[in-house]
């Protein structure tokens, strides 16, 4: 038994909490940031993330929307050219189609094509994922449409000192950013920093170091690549994961270098296989890595089908430990 | 009559033709250039709606902010955007206003406050709603100008800016230039509603004007500015005007009456100006003087855009982010 003081112990916090830290910060550190979103002032946000911000800051820095995304993300694209530093949220990802303009021909455009005059550093924050039984319209992971877009940023935590780390960080960005929310992590504990700091955009992390296999992922599946891993150590087999926290602009030489070190690939995301994170990642170590492979790079995503609703499909609907181990047999037996 | 001794009226009228005559100009030498291709892409030029962006912006300063359309060289040029970096971007010079990034449908000069012009139909509306809510947490007392045509009306960003203008009391003065044609298609084929019942449903004012008489045009525009900056409401000023080329050039605008195209000549704020300003005693000389003073400063401007130098690739490649 530790005999050491709670003091001593690391900070426990949610996910949902340790953002709605980052944004009191943000908030208290600089007086251009605002919030604007669908029911985030008055009800504090669908998962609890904006609670309580409206008592501290006030309603012309923490703002209920109306029920109109595009309006929304161009008003802050607006805001943001004028000096300000916006923090949207679209409730759910999927509603990210609605802002579609605002965000892929506006705010990623602005500066390139305005010839640099004015940076826009906008936050939209939304919630990706499913396992919640929210059907095809309230579960979709669509960060690969975003990471294709010259301009934008698009990063995606897997805990709570990430999710701190790198809202403060996409805030102090001058470019727009696109923050993607595992809404399956937003009650998920995890260790926080007693002096938390922003976290660089663009940088992996090693979620756990091995020699055997390399799985890349982010968000969500992080967790269950560590499952599996540990799993799988009880057999020896010693799995590397790297946590990609950042997916444009993703880090490339922090792939390599464990790609360099295992010499196998797994990809793996809750997003959409086809087309998607795991696909850019495969092509690119597939020509940079060539030399380093000793097997196929596996891709593990969700098939191509909507999100189903029914408790029985989206248990099947993947990716899973089932399917991981799966993959991780392929390349080692 | 020497020209101190001038009366406010004509004063007024002449400085406003000066805006219009020298956006003409430039406009008519864009068309030139577009045509022997030393500006590539598409164009769409505002010859004929010269007068609404002059009165208007009589009355905004360089911190009052406008957001412009694809039809929107005069709303630049009257704004204040430099004539050197203006044509070196028609051009796509490295000296361009963007670096020879954006052309003729993506100028932008925040010097000036202009927020830039906009590819999308609609599109710069809700950010100049944006910069509006800028210019209300400021709290100094400067307000937004979204132009739009009639052909943005059916957007909805459109219909959801001015539902959070109005909500949020954002000092924002909606323009539109109607000039009938939505590209290639009547007004009236595509807008079940109008403007002023609109603008009833989301309790602001509205206006209506001929832009025919830029004076008339730039008294209203000034109380309706002075208003939005006093009381933070925004409002809605429609703008009857005649679109004289086509939606492009090039457009051989089959799909437009030929009676209409006949009567443009009677349609033309400029030389309606002209005539006043002749009746109000101004000379045909000293008229002719200011022209030949903004074809010099035109014809020199374009020689510097033709000869600056092209953009180097590996810079716009660093320009993606900031």
């Amino acid at each position: 038994m530790s005999n050491s003081q709670p003091d001593n112990q690391p900070e426990v916090l949610r996910f949902g909490q340790a953002l709605n830290r980052a944004l009191g910060d943000a908030m208290r550190a600089d007086d251009k940031v605002f919030l604007m979103g669908e029911d985030i002032a008055l009800a504090g946000g669908p998962f609890g993330v904006t609670r309580k911000l409206l008592d501290e800051f006030g309603e012309n820095r923490v703002r209920d929307y109306p029920i109109a995304e595009a309006s929304m993300v161009n008003l802050a694209v607006g805001a943001a050219l004028g000096g300000y530093k916006p923090v949207v949220e679209i409730m759910f990802m999927d509603f990210c189609t609605l802002a579609m303009d605002a965000l892929v021909n506006q705010a990623a455009k602005a500066h390139f094509m305005f010839g640099e005059q004015g940076p826009v550093p906008l936050v939209l924050r939304t919630p990706h994922g499913g396992g919640l039984n929210a059907g095809p319209q309230h579960s979709q992971c669509l960060e690969a449409w975003f990471a294709h877009i010259p301009g934008l940023i698009v990063v995606c935590p897997s805990n709570a000192a990430d999710a701190y780390g790198l809202l403060r960080a996409a805030i102090n960005d001058p470019n727009p950013v696109v923050f993607v929310e595992n809404k399956r992590l937003y009650s998920a504990k995890s260790d926080f920093p007693a002096d938390p700091q922003p976290i660089e955009i663009g940088k992996a992390r090693t979620a756990r170091a091995g020699n055997d296999l390399t799985i890349v992922t982010y968000g969500n599946t992080v967790h269950l690549a560590e499952q599996v891993a540990k799993e799988r150590a009880e057999q020896e087999i010693d799995i590397e994961i790297i946590d990609l926290r950042s997916l444009q602009p993703w880090d490339e030489s922090a792939v390599l270098t464990s790609l360099s070190k295992t010499h196998r690939l797994i990809v793996l995301h809750e997003a959409t296989e086809a087309f998607g994170i795991g696909a850019e990642i495969a092509a690119r170590m597939a020509d940079i890595g060539f030399d380093e492979l000793d097997a196929p790079i596996i891709r593990l995503g969700a098939p191509f089908m909507p999100v189903p609703y029914s408790v029985a499909l989206e248990a099947e609907f993947g990716p899973n430990a089932d399917q991981l181990n799966a993959a991780i047999d392929r390349l080692l037996l | 009559m020497p020209a101190s001794k001038r009366s406010a009226p004509t004063r007024l009228l002449l400085d406003l033709y000066r805006t219009m005559l020298r956006i003409r100009r430039v406009e008519e030498r864009l068309s030139a250039l577009f045509a022997d291709g030393t500006i590539p892409g598409f164009i769409h030029l505002s010859i004929g709606q010269e007068s609404v962006p002059a009165a208007i912006t009589h009355h905004l300063t360089n911190s009052d902010t406008v957001a412009i359309t694809h039809r929107g060289h005069g709303q630049a040029l009257a704004k204040g955007i430099n004539l050197d970096a203006f044509l070196a971007e028609m051009m796509g010079r490295a000296s361009g206003i963007c670096q020879g990034r954006g052309g003729s449908m993506h100028i932008a000069d925040s010097s000036v406050g202009m927020l830039g012009a906009n590819g999308i139909v609609a599109g710069g509306i809700p950010i100049a709603v944006g910069s509006a809510l800028a210019h209300q947490l400021d709290g100094e007392g400067n307000i937004a100008v979204p132009y739009f045509g009639d052909g943005a009306i059916a957007e909805g960003v459109f219909h959801e800016s001015l539902n959070i203008a109005s909500l949020w009391n954002l000092p924002c003065l909606f323009v539109c230039e109607n000039n009938g044609w939505g590209e290639f298609s009547k007004t009236d084929d595509q807008f079940a509603g109008n403007l002023k019942k609109l603008a009833a449903t989301y309790n602001m004012d509205y206006q209506f004007i001929d832009a025919l008489d830029v004076v008339k045009l730039s008294n209203l525009a000034g109380r309706m500015v002075k208003a939005v900056r006093k009381t933070s409401r925004p409002a809605i000023l429609e703008c009857k005007v005649t679109r004289h080329h086509g939606h492009y050039e090039g457009d051989p605008q089959k799909y437009r009456p030929e009676e209409e195209l006949n009567q443009l000549g009677d349609q033309d704020p400029v030389s309606a100006a002209y005539d006043k300003l002749i009746n109000g005693g101004v000379t045909a000389g000293e008229l002719t003087e200011l022209d030949q003073q903004i074809q010099a400063e035109i014809d020199a401007s374009v020689a510097q855009a033709i000869a600056a130098d092209h953009p180097q690739f590996e810079q716009a490649t660093a320009g993606v982010y900031a």
